[in-house]
């Protein structure tokens, strides 16, 4: 598959130019595939064997609390990190061998940005354009492109300190487009940023996954999972707890609806045995309960009818956070 | 010959490269522009040395025997280690600070190496860039040398080349060093060993002035061959010793950029 | 008002001292090492050369001894250059310190005070040492250098007041980078330190001479060597009063303009 491609504008649109192979959603071939890839830093165990496949134009997420090995399973993919054992291939190369070649089609976006500050926004495309090896009419070119796509044309000539985290997060992203990559790695794209910052970068990940691009993220958010993953695996302890689309996570590990029960009485032990027949599954949090069950409605009444009475309550639907508390017992974040 | 390289290359197993490192030296550039001023003034200080040793000390001094039964003046005695101080200097300021601010804070390497570039791109085009700038001081310093009739021979059209060498060789010494350091404190060993070689490789006074023993020590110091050898260029005393300190400054750069590669493989890619 | 400035000045003092205990290290080599090492390589490595040379010596003394209270007063101005420069800057942007002191009841003048306070102290740190070890390598020999102490202490504060009024409003450490290459290494080297200013062409000397470390050289010289002229010290002494002075003056101002507003 060439690298290059020449640079495309969607007339009118402002949309990425894109790539000359495929710019629907489905193409064929893995983006990555891992057999027992296990990763070790002296005696600890980061990785622990996992088995994982990501065909291309999939968005694949690693969802899992800090430390369950998400970054480290990603440096891997990336070809920063050589795996300590297992097989792991990505776009069909050997990271070990090909680590370079492997690079060259990957776009990357860390957990921490790795912007040059002594540079100003343009010319952290430009040059990051150039450390791809594309001549530099195209990387300037590519710059304008991304920087109206990252909606910092009129900070092109700023300094990269000064610019708020949002800003600096949607330049990282940009930067990680400059040589049109077949997979984008994102490592925790939105941690650290305001609601709407979130949402603004959402938007434009959304439409990088509609060109056809294959997005792996990792993420402790649920709501993140949920919008842009159309595959997750939840990892906790360096392994593999649970591997489906947000729909079958929430349908096999929970059950449709959540009753939440909040109370002033601190004895949430005795409630729970008071009410733990009236639900598929109850869950004790210091500071709620959660009850699991088909009809949330129903549960309530029922809980009522018994003499129970909570101080709120809450119906809802059931989320990955409910999928990953009863895979771990922990909740996500914190 | 195929099966020598091939040899050699599983001896030392050389660092992973696209043979990009010129992207890294043009990035080096473009921040560059923004301190032209900062960057053009660190000529001036070898000259102002050379101003004051040269034109101030010389008349008390006076002539210096330099082996082959000619004497010179003090200030042409001194031209050529200067130039190879500053050539040590201007490597060590880039290869060291500079290089250790970009692992720690700038994470410059880091983005570089998500892309296709590997360490030895890093390695090499950083040590390009500190021979880049080098090279221009050196080039300056020599048009001086040249103006004041300095150059007696020659030869001395192989001191800015020969500059150059002295310069890798520091900086890829510096950049190995460099890897190994863990804070700013670490720093104080790079001038423990630059400012004593600056003051006591040969650069003030001829190697005789040393007793025997003493001499040995200042020959095994890089800086002593770097003077020698652009001693022996501008004043026209060339022998086969030239090979010699050519050959351990050639050494000394490709181990260090070999060394610096192989860490930086280690500290960024794990 | 005036007359509790010291005890105040002294608070600030007392900061910076106890910091120093945690950074004393990375000062041994530029302060204590470096001017022994100039001293050994210059003094009586290339004197040598000079002491048989032409004019056998500088000024009728062996050129070790000659250069002695040059890298005494060198080394005073350099010390006193680098506490000025990137340690303002430290304390007004890096780790803003400066502002930690002025939250308290302690006033602008307390806060320059202070600082020169413990700017004195490292000084004298420095060129006692220096003379010490010096004497010790016969390039001083009389005991006439106890009184080039004190000199080489001045000759830092004429230097240290008007540098932290420079240092104290820049926003980047860029300038001193050009101070340190521009002004402080040129005057080093030409302003008497290691050779006679006669030796300059005729133009350059005015310049050699308005330079307060020329003043600094030759009174610490005279005074180390134990040959000198009242009137000639005095003097030289009072043009670098006038710097140290004039410098505080425009620091204070400075430090006022850039840390009150």
């Amino acid at each position: 598959m060439p690298v290059t491609s020449s640079v495309v504008r969607d007339e009118g649109r402002g949309e990425l130019s894109t790539r000359s192979s495929s710019s629907s959603g489905t193409k064929a071939g893995t983006a990555v595939r891992a057999r027992g890839l296990v990763k070790r830093f002296g005696d600890f165990v980061a990785v622990d064997g996992i088995d994982v496949e990501v065909p291309l134009g999939e968005s694949f997420g690693f969802l899992g609390p800090n430390g369950a090995g998400k970054s480290s399973t990603m440096r891997m993919i990336g070809c920063v990190s050589p795996p300590s054992a297992g097989e792991l291939t990505v776009l069909g190369l050997d990271p070990r061998r090909d680590g370079s070649r492997i690079r060259a089609r990957l776009g990357v976006v860390p957990q921490q940005d790795t912007l040059d500050q002594e540079l100003t926004v343009r010319e952290n495309l430009v040059l990051y354009a150039r450390y791809f090896g594309l001549s530099r009419a195209h990387a300037r070119a590519k710059a304008d492109e991304l920087l109206e796509f990252a909606h910092l044309t009129d900070r092109a000539d700023d300094r990269v300190e000064p610019l708020s985290g949002g800003m600096k997060r949607r330049l990282t992203i940009a930067r990680a487009l400059v040589n049109d990559p077949d997979v984008l790695l994102l490592d925790e794209p939105t941690t650290g940023l305001d609601p709407q910052a979130r949402h603004l970068l959402w938007e434009r990940l959304f439409r990088l996954k509609r060109q056809g691009v294959t997005l792996i993220l990792t993420t402790h958010y649920m709501d993140e999972a949920e919008q842009l993953c159309d595959r997750l695996v939840v990892m906790d302890g360096g392994r593999i707890v649970a591997e489906g689309s947000p729909r079958e996570l929430i349908e096999q590990h929970s059950s449709r609806e959540v009753l939440e029960l909040r109370f002033t009485d601190d004895d949430h032990l005795g409630l729970e045995v008071a009410v733990r027949d009236l639900a598929d599954r109850v869950e004790t949090l210091p500071d709620r309960l959660l009850l699991y069950s088909a009809d949330g409605d129903a549960a309530l009444r029922a809980v009522l009818d018994r003499g129970v009475s909570p101080e709120s309550s809450l119906v809802r639907r059931s989320s990955l956070e409910d999928v990953f508390l009863r895979l771990t017992g922990r909740s996500l974040v914190d | 010959m195929t099966a020598l390289a091939k040899g050699l290359a599983r001896l030392v197993v050389i660092p992973a490269g696209a043979g990009m490192s010129r992207a890294v030296l043009e990035r080096n550039l473009v921040v560059a522009r923004r301190y032209w001023v900062s960057i053009l003034s660190g000529f001036v200080e070898p000259v102002l040395y050379l101003f004051s040793l040269g034109i101030g000390l010389g008349s008390l001094v006076g002539q210096i025997p330099i082996g082959d039964g000619r004497v010179v003046g003090y200030a042409e005695f001194v031209a050529p280690a200067l130039l190879a101080a500053s050539a040590m200097n201007g490597a060590i300021y880039d290869s060291t600070f500079a290089v250790f601010w970009k692992i720690k804070y700038g994470k410059i390497y880091e983005a570089q190496l998500a892309t296709p570039l590997g360490p030895r791109d890093v390695a090499l085009g950083e040590v390009a860039w500190a021979q880049l700038r080098g090279g221009l001081y050196a080039a300056m310093f020599v048009a001086v040398m040249l103006l004041a009739g300095f150059l007696s021979s020659w030869w001395a059209l192989l001191a800015l080349p020969a500059a150059v060498v002295v310069g890798v060789a520091f900086a890829g010494a510096g950049m190995a060093a460099t890897t190994f350091m863990k804070s700013w404190q670490d720093f104080d060993l790079v001038n423990l060993a630059i400012l004593p070689m600056f003051l006591f490789s040969a650069t003030f006074y001829p190697l005789s002035a040393y007793p025997e023993a003493l001499q040995w020590v200042v020959r095994l110091t890089p800086l002593y061959h770097g003077v020698s050898l652009l001693r022996s260029l501008t004043l026209g005393t060339v022998g086969w010793a030239l090979v010699g300190h050519l050959l351990y400054l050639v050494v000394m750069g490709v181990v260090g950029l070999l060394i610096a590669a192989r860490r930086l493989e280690r500290l960024l890619l794990t | 008002m005036a007359t509790v400035t010291p005890v105040m000045a002294g608070r600030a003092l007392e900061y910076w001292l106890r910091s120093y205990r945690g950074t004393w290290r990375a000062s041994v080599f530029s302060g204590f090492l470096s001017p022994l090492l100039y001293l050994a390589s210059l003094g009586f490595g290339l004197g040598a050369l000079i002491d048989r040379g032409p004019s056998g010596g500088v000024a009728g003394l062996p050129y070790a001894q000659y250069v002695a209270p040059g890298v005494l007063a060198v080394t005073a101005m350099q010390t006193a250059v680098g506490e000025s420069t990137y340690t303002v800057m430290t304390a007004v942007r890096w780790q803003r310190f400066y502002f930690a002191m002025l939250a308290t009841p302690l006033r602008v003048i307390d806060v320059v005070l202070g600082h020169l306070g413990f700017i004195v102290f490292r000084l004298l740190l420095v060129t006692v040492t220096f003379a010490g070890v010096g004497a010790v390598l016969g390039a001083f020999t009389s005991g006439w250098v106890l009184a080039a102490v004190p000199v080489a202490v001045l000759v830092g504060l004429a230097h240290a007041t008007p540098v932290m009024a420079f240092s104290v409003g820049r926003e980047t450490d860029v300038g001193f980078g050009l101070l340190f290459r521009l002004v402080i290494v040129p005057m080093s080297l030409f302003a008497g330190t290691f050779f006679p200013v006669d030796q300059l062409p005729p133009g350059l000397r005015p310049l050699a001479w308005a330079a307060p470390l020329w003043h600094g050289t030759e009174a610490a010289r005279a005074l180390a060597t134990g040959r000198f002229g009242l009137w000639p010290v005095t003097g030289h002494l009072a043009y670098l009063l006038v710097w140290t002075l004039g410098g505080l003056a425009a620091a204070v101002v400075c430090y006022r303009r850039t840390l009150v507003r």
